[in-house]
């Protein structure tokens, strides 16, 4: 039969239709099974460069098999340590605060003593152009954290200086630099409650 | 043969534009053209999966019937987004980075599935690989012209973080037209592309019309010659 013939028939359509699937499926997961590896190191590495960004100094453990999951209300947190001579140094994780648009997930560094030793935005919905600049690739603003714990500033100036507090806030944007305040101080206020076991200090194994 | 081809090219670039003319894609268009560096990549990425997607299309023509050709088009463009997005994910990772967030919506780039249909189901691999081509080319230019009108007038640069998409050998792009801008902030929330969009299009239609008013004057006289 000739080809014009058989396409106007209802089988052929099941056929076609079976076929295309079937032929896209298949390169679909053939290309996944090649790519996966891939990404899966890519996205390793990704995390690994976004977790040394707010650990300056040398470390000797590989953080990204070092980690502890906090049960937290909110959910759980994952901490990554990061420890010199067996002894846990630094711990970072994630922090989420609510901008204008949503979800701000952050990631924070915390020395043993405290401290913040850096946090950076990872991902954001807010406005470009206003909001926006708390990622470094725009403004220093998130730099501001550094250095800073819950005792200095005290509790009453952990806030953007609109609400008497020290922080900056952005010309046209106040809500986007709020949330990201609010979730960083939180970010202290749970190493300060959690310190033993983010420190693997509890005295029982892991 | 030349005229057939200058036709498609010009069709893509001006006459039958994507944004300007067949008035497709703006979804996509008014979402990202925040910045011209957003359109500019918004622009190459539709522009490889349009390419791709007629060549592929135009190919298998012969073997798609008409009553199932949509849900076969939509699954081999769904399908070659996929692939685009997993490849540039796993081996182009830092421009994956910057353009992952464009590459999902090609699928819902309706421009796409247009030119499957209107072009590359009827015409020959080759012609309908310079009609994606250049519906490609036009669509980008658009969108880096609403880009970068929004831009200056909301931010007061041009292709600022231009090294996050093509790689620091084109920073020199990245200038600030307006020093001490304070920004205008409704250019690049959403109201600001409808807005450029509509200016943009009166433009092209008093263009145009200015034109095809030169034709007409100049129709006669070669008649009379």
């Amino acid at each position: 039969m000739k080809l014009e013939e058989l396409r106007g028939k209802l089988v052929y359509q099941g056929i076609l239709l079976g076929g295309v699937a079937l032929l896209t499926s298949a390169a679909l997961s053939f290309a996944s099974r090649a790519t996966e590896a891939d990404i899966k190191a890519a996205e390793a590495a990704d995390l690994k460069q976004s977790l040394t960004q707010v650990l300056p100094g040398e470390y000797d453990n590989d953080l990204l098999k070092d980690t502890v999951t906090l049960h937290e209300p909110g959910g759980d947190v994952l901490a990554y340590r990061a420890r010199r001579a067996g002894k846990v140094e630094a711990v970072v994780y994630r922090v989420t605060g609510y901008g204008y648009a949503g979800a701000i997930m952050c990631v924070m560094g915390v020395s043993r003593e405290g401290k913040i030793l850096g946090v950076r935005v990872i991902s954001h919905k807010e406005t470009p152009g206003l909001g926006d600049k708390i990622e470094t690739a725009k403004s220093n603003w998130v730099h501001a954290f550094e250095g800073k714990w819950l005792g200095e500033p005290t509790a009453d100036k952990w806030a953007v200086k609109k609400d008497g507090g020290i922080f900056d806030q952005f010309a046209g944007a106040t809500i986007t630099p709020r949330g990201v305040v609010k979730a960083v101080r939180g970010g202290l206020e749970l190493f300060d409650k959690e310190r033993a076991t983010l420190l693997d200090e509890t005295g029982a194994k892991p | 043969m030349n005229e057939k081809y200058a036709r498609i090219t010009k069709d893509g670039l001006w006459d039958n534009n994507v944004v300007f003319a067949q008035m497709l894609a703006l979804c996509p268009t008014l979402a990202v053209t925040s910045s011209a560096t957003n359109g500019l990549g918004m622009g190459l990425a539709s522009t490889a999966v349009l390419l791709l997607s007629n060549i592929i299309i135009s190919s298998v023509r012969q073997f798609i019937s008409a009553e199932v050709r949509i849900p076969v088009y939509i699954v081999l463009i769904a399908t070659l987004v996929t692939l685009v997005d997993m490849s540039l994910n796993a081996w182009v990772h830092e421009l994956y980075k910057v353009l992952g967030l464009f590459i999902a919506l090609i699928v819902v780039n309706c421009a796409i599935l247009g030119r499957a249909e209107a072009f590359a189901s009827k015409n020959s691999v080759f012609d309908a690989a310079l009609d994606g081509l250049m519906m490609g080319i036009g669509f980008t230019l658009s969108l880096v012209v609403i880009g970068g009108v929004r831009e200056i007038l909301g931010s007061g640069t041009l292709f600022a973080n231009a090294h996050l998409l093509l790689g620091s050998s084109f920073a020199f792009l990245e200038t600030t037209i307006v020093p001490d801008y304070k920004g205008f902030l409704l250019m690049i929330l959403p109201p600001g592309g409808f807005m450029v969009v509509g200016m943009l299009l009166a433009a092209k239609r008093v263009l145009d019309q200015r034109r095809a008013a030169r034709e007409v004057v100049a129709v006669p006289e070669a008649v009379a010659s």
